[in-house]
């Protein structure tokens, strides 16, 4: 195997630690955290600007797919506002796959330019796991479809222009064949948000559809054929769009802390032996991470779709960060329950934030039990069990 | 970049895989208990050149990189077979990086081993392979030596089915490199060893998974196949992803030490998850590894209830291996605060 990126990719990373380090200020983390708004126009502008945006929409041919796991890796490694990014350029990409031509001219161009944000409209109220269940209803009437419903966990409505929404539109055939996409604009008549703040500090939003009217073009893939447009984008979301490396900042931060921080029997945290075995452990789960995410992204650079690899990603990740931010927050004693500004807090109050946001890790973008099955079934060969 | 084996690799693996799943059933394995040597299959593994393959070309070698290796380790270890495979590439390299190169090691003629511990009072302790190698190379003081003697041809038994035993460092003694080239000469080794025996262990994690999936798939009860129900499935489902995790990680150490011997160093940065230096990622490799190892085939055993845990049934030989190949060397825990020290430096006086 070769681990060396190639260095037009090691070009592109340098660029965004240089973008990261000229406009992910501390002012604008503390405003992601304040406002639960997670995003920044300044930085999504800028990273357009210098084309890293376009480059990293796969299949758009722009840049090496490999590029899209690096744009998320090294914002995520820094601990940027970038979730609505994030999710707009992955949309993009699904927009790119399964779109039409008219599509793609309308709606590429408004997320590689760092304007504009893609919000996803798939669980609801009583279909979360179960997603091929939702019960949001699009009727078709004359040249238009009539959308009735309500979602769930639609992170970004608030701030986005387009809206991806996953619809039943046959209820007399198998749950998973009567499903259909929309791309649509957020500003449609009919559509209301409503926030949801959550214990991670990121608000959420609730959207309800009352009537709602789009033309036949609003369809994103084919009628009926929504559980396949779904798959093209979780298997963006959960092999390469991030989640994967969120305990290197925490390890970061609490490595940072702990080489200075005094313990009360007159010793450098760091140098406590069970601490060190700890930090040893995430840092070794860490590069695992990163590993089994640039298998994903490397599976998608070559053609492939890592929809198996991007559950197991998924899973070790995600858990393999909780784990470390228990032993983190215990290891810091009761500094490691103080918040941001905090005079004393642990690593300025990192180790208490990440304690709030991990929890949300194995639920989002499909539940660890939900890929476990994934992997269950289609990587083991074992009878379905549902 | 490349995540994949080359096409070079995947004929090593298949050639290996046909070798080792041939001469290496689990029938030989057990009748290569206690003393987990099996001399005939020894032989017949010199005959694939499998000895001498990593050592270089220009010393009569095969020319595999430490990568090719790990593929042939990952197929070694699938099937546990009853010879010192790692132990003996690991040593042969070593002799042949300081110019040291013996035929009949290359060969494969007289095994050699590597003492995984420096010598104490003249005595490496339970080194691996000791009981049946004909040279032993290990660091003993400010010296790294190789040292020929005749085998005890038996050691204790023990708890991975090696052929451990202690070795006096007193015999034909060639020292290989002294002061700071010698501590190096033999971080160098040892990093070799934590390499393969990590793509080792992936093998044997591997096997246990395949052996657990055809139980769950076969044992009725309840009237369905166990693997049927979720609570099976879901903790099986883990072992894939430390397989898959776990090879990724022995191959990065790999190519870590492969780019080394090219002249090409690595680098750590935690702070950002970029390291590339071959003795970091070699450690990590067996710590992720030794602990991977031990959890498939702890699962793998349960899966299999009661007869699991009876010596007719097979799993139980891979339980065993999955943690005595590891901690023939040593804690995983203990590797752990090694790392650190190259990771976060090294801890400040007591106050």
């Amino acid at each position: 195997m070769d681990f060396e990126l190639p260095a037009h990719v090691i070009e592109y990373r340098t660029t965004i630690k240089r973008i990261i380090a000229e406009v992910v200020t501390p002012a604008v983390i503390d405003e992601m955290h304040t406002s639960g708004t997670f995003n920044c126009y300044e930085l999504n502008r800028a990273l357009a600007k210098a084309g890293l945006l376009e480059r990293a929409v796969p299949g758009l041919g722009k840049g090496d797919p490999l590029e899209l796991w690096i744009l998320f890796n090294e914002l995520e490694k820094a601990g940027a506002p970038y979730d609505g990014m994030s999710t707009s350029v992955m949309i993009a990409g699904v927009v790119q796959q399964v779109g039409t031509d008219a599509q793609k001219a309308a709606i590429i161009p408004t997320i590689t330019s760092g304007d504009a944000l893609v919000c996803m409209g798939y669980s609801e109220p009583d279909y979360g796991s179960d997603v091929a269940s939702i019960v949001t209803r699009a009727v078709r009437d004359g040249d238009e479809w009539v959308i009735n419903g309500a979602k769930m966990w639609t992170t970004m409505a608030h701030e986005a222009k387009w809206l991806i929404l996953l619809t039943r539109t046959d209820t007399e055939v198998p749950k998973h064949k009567g499903l259909t996409m929309f791309i649509l604009p957020m500003n449609t008549p009919g559509i209301t948000v409503e926030p949801v703040r959550t214990m991670g500090t990121e608000r959420t939003n609730a959207t309800f559809y009352d009537n709602v009217r789009v033309p036949l073009d609003a369809v994103l893939g084919e009628v009926n054929g929504g559980w396949r447009t779904m798959g093209v984008a979780l298997a963006f979301e959960r092999g390469v769009m991030g989640g994967t490396n969120v305990a290197v900042p925490m390890l970061r931060h609490f490595r940072k802390w702990a080489a200075h921080h005094i313990g009360e029997d007159g010793v450098r945290l760091i140098d406590d032996t069970l601490v060190r075995e700890r930090l040893a452990r995430i840092a070794i789960d860490n590069e695992v991470a990163k590993l089994l995410t640039q298998r994903s992204a490397w599976i998608a650079a070559t053609g492939g779709l890592p929809g198996l690899e991007g559950s197991m990603t998924k899973v070790f990740a995600s858990e393999a960060y909780q784990k470390a931010v228990r032993w983190c927050q215990q290891m810091a004693g009761p500094t490691g329950l103080l918040q941001f500004h905090e005079p004393s807090a642990a690593a300025d109050g990192w180790i208490e934030y990440d304690s709030r946001h991990s929890p949300v890790t194995t639920i989002y973008g499909g539940t660890s039990e939900i890929n476990r099955n994934n992997i269950a079934e289609r990587h083991l060969g074992l009878p379905k069990a549902r | 970049m490349r995540l994949g084996l080359t096409d070079d690799q995947l004929a090593i693996k298949e050639v290996f895989a046909g070798f080792f799943g041939k001469e290496s059933t689990t029938a030989v394995v057990r009748a290569a208990q206690p003393g987990g040597f099996d001399a005939n299959l020894w032989r017949r593994v010199c005959e694939t050149g499998a000895p001498g393959m990593g050592v270089g070309d220009g010393s009569g070698g095969g020319g595999a990189s430490l990568g090719d290796l790990a593929v042939v380790a990952e197929e070694f270890g699938r099937s546990i077979a009853p010879i010192p495979l790692v132990d003996h590439q690991v040593a042969a390299r070593a002799l042949a990086l300081l110019q040291q190169a013996r035929t009949d090691v290359t060969d494969g003629e007289t095994i050699a081993s590597l003492a995984l511990r420096p010598a104490v009072g003249g005595v490496w302790q339970l080194v691996p392979a000791g009981a049946v190698a004909g040279v032993v190379v290990g660091l003993d003081g400010d010296e790294f030596v190789a040292v020929a003697s005749t085998a005890p041809s038996s050691g204790p038994r023990n708890h991975a089915a090696q052929p451990l035993a202690d070795r006096a460092t007193t015999g034909t003694r060639t020292v290989l490199a002294s002061g700071d080239a010698a501590h190096a000469a033999f971080e160098r080794a040892l990093n070799e060893w934590k390499t393969l025996t990590a793509a080792t262990l992936v093998g044997v994690g591997s096997q246990a998974l395949q052996m657990a999936l055809d139980y769950v798939r076969t044992r009725i009860q309840f009237g369905r196949p166990i693997g049927a129900f979720q609570a099976v499935q879901q903790s099986l489902a883990d072992l894939p992803i430390l397989v898959d995790g776990g090879r990724l990680l022995a191959h990065k150490a790999a190519w870590a030490g492969d780019n080394e011997s090219a002249g090409i160093q690595g680098r750590v940065d935690i702070d950002d998850n970029d390291n590339t230096d071959f003795a970091v990622l070699a450690g990590m490799a067996f710590v992720f590894n030794a602990d991977g190892a031990a959890h498939a085939t702890d699962r793998a055993l349960h899966f299999h209830g009661g007869y699991g845990f009876a010596e007719e049934y097979d799993i139980q030989l891979f339980y065993r291996r999955a943690r005595g190949w590891a901690l023939v060397y040593d804690d995983p825990a203990r590797e752990c605060g090694r790392l650190a020290d190259a990771m976060f430096g090294p801890r400040e006086s007591v106050a």
